[in-house]
């Protein structure tokens, strides 16, 4: 049965740019530690944030959040833990498998996350983007693997459009995603109206 | 003997200048006739804007099982119980006037956005950020960081003890200058709900003249960045009170049977 939505009434609050000055409250250093500590299935997703003029940006943040390998969206707490005596930051507990990481990205624009792979029916990253510049963050999907015909997303995209939706394998065995706001080969970005 | 303020080399970009283009955005919007609540991401008074936005329309994806459709939990490890008192992080007070900052997370349904990570961040009442990168010319604060945290409670609320942060030179025009403001960073109960945004204090005489507040065109919609000065949320002898709910936008996360 089709759940009734409820009415909206509440005007939305907008967003506004994360600036440049968010680099001593948002990083944490093991927010892009998603696997558990020594998983065997491991593997890690990076790339470089661009900007229209094909530069680096270094002043963005990255986030994910995927199902697990088992499917579920449960999540858990513990993406970015803080010690109980100065307040800083402290390690994850390595054992549970939260769903959800932030990366920085470096002076030379780079991110990447350690994660474990999602499942073949959401074989992708949740990705959201927010840097210096950008008034209001933008979602894309780093699919891991090409999940052929049959995706809602990926079908409705020409080919060339699909493409910067799908992370690269390297040699090395990582995934390679590259997000360029803007541009030739700029990135797919989502939007997700009521339903 | 005063010395003069430096003067603006020809070419620069003057305050004139972005008065303009600030007033010709507002112009074209209300030409459009279309409500936009949020800012748009080709906003040229802001002009870290113009490399930085995508040229290409959204692609609008309606997938009930996306992941997207759910979200990040946070709990008590992800807090501790000084997160939410900015003042209470160093040795000392921090210089500055005390504040409180309460108010509710709600989604557009009006539902209470409850247990979710809720992060600010600020200047100090100086106006200096505890960065590197900002070399305003203003004192560091060594009693205060400027960064704090926690969950909304049941009904959605969260508080903030800090000091009102000061306003701020940067470098998008000659003479620009940030509106005293807190920086906000929410979580929502889906990943489509989260929220990066800017909260500001009310009577700013800096509102008009600043590209980033302006990128919101829509009055209204501005309007609810600014937080109200409620005296019932002062405290005698102690700290000043503002009230400033959010709402989270997004399509929420689809209730459960066991919800209700
Ligand atoms: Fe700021």
């Amino acid at each position: 049965m089709a759940q009734q939505l409820p009415t909206p009434e509440h005007p939305l609050t907008p967003a506004q740019t994360i600036g440049p000055f968010f680099g001593y409250a948002l990083p944490h250093p093991a927010g892009g530690d998603i696997a558990p500590v020594g998983h065997p299935d491991a593997v890690t997703v990076h790339g470089t944030v661009l900007d229209g003029a094909g530069q680096p940006v270094p002043d963005a943040v990255v986030e994910t959040w995927q199902a697990a390998p088992d499917g579920s969206l449960d999540g858990a707490p513990g993406s970015l833990p803080r010690n109980g005596v100065d307040g800083g930051p402290r390690p994850r507990n390595g054992v549970d498998f939260t769903g959800f990481g932030r990366a920085c990205t470096d002076a030379a624009g780079h991110w990447s996350v350690r994660t474990l792979p999602p499942p073949a029916d959401r074989p992708y990253l949740a990705v959201c983007v927010f840097a210096r510049g950008l008034t209001h963050h933008l979602f894309t999907r780093a699919y891991l693997t090409d999940p052929g015909p049959g995706d809602l997303l990926l079908d409705d995209l020409d080919a060339a459009r699909r493409d910067t939706l799908i992370a690269r394998r390297q040699p090395d065995g990582t995934h390679r995603f590259d997000i360029r706001l803007q541009g030739e080969k700029e990135t797919v970005f989502l939007d997700f109206p009521e339903q | 003997m005063s010395t003069a303020p430096p003067s603006s080399p020809a070419g620069v970009l003057t305050q004139q200048d972005i008065d303009r283009e600030i007033a010709a955005a507002r112009k074209a919007y209300q030409a459009e006739g279309v409500p936009r609540q949020h800012p748009a991401r080709d906003y040229p008074p802001y002009r870290s804007s113009t490399l930085r936005h995508p040229t290409r329309a959204l692609v609008s994806l309606r997938d009930p099982e996306a992941a997207e459709l759910r979200g990040p939990v946070f709990g008590a490890t992800d807090v501790t119980d000084l997160d939410a008192d900015l003042t209470r992080q160093h040795h000392g007070e921090p210089l500055g006037e005390r504040i409180t900052v309460t108010g509710r997370v709600l989604d557009r349904a009006g539902r209470p956005v409850a247990g979710q990570l809720l992060e600010i961040w600020q200047a100090n009442a100086s106006g200096r950020y505890a960065h590197q990168r900002d070399q305003h010319r203003a004192p560091l604060d060594p009693n205060f960081t400027g960064s704090g945290r926690c969950l909304t409670a049941a009904d959605g609320s969260y508080s903030f003890t800090t000091i009102k942060p000061g306003p701020y030179p940067w470098r998008n025009h000659d003479n620009a200058w940030r509106p005293a403001h807190i920086h906000f960073s929410l979580f929502g109960t889906a990943f489509t709900q989260r929220l990066v945004t800017q909260m500001y204090f009310p009577g700013d005489p800096l509102f008009r003249y600043d590209p980033i507040l302006q990128s919101v065109t829509d009055s209204a919609a501005r309007e609810r960045l600014v937080a109200a000065y409620e005296h019932d949320l002062s405290r005698s002898e102690w700290s000043l009170g503002y009230r400033w709910d959010i709402v989270l936008d997004g399509p929420a996360a689809t209730l459960t049977e066991e919800e209700h």
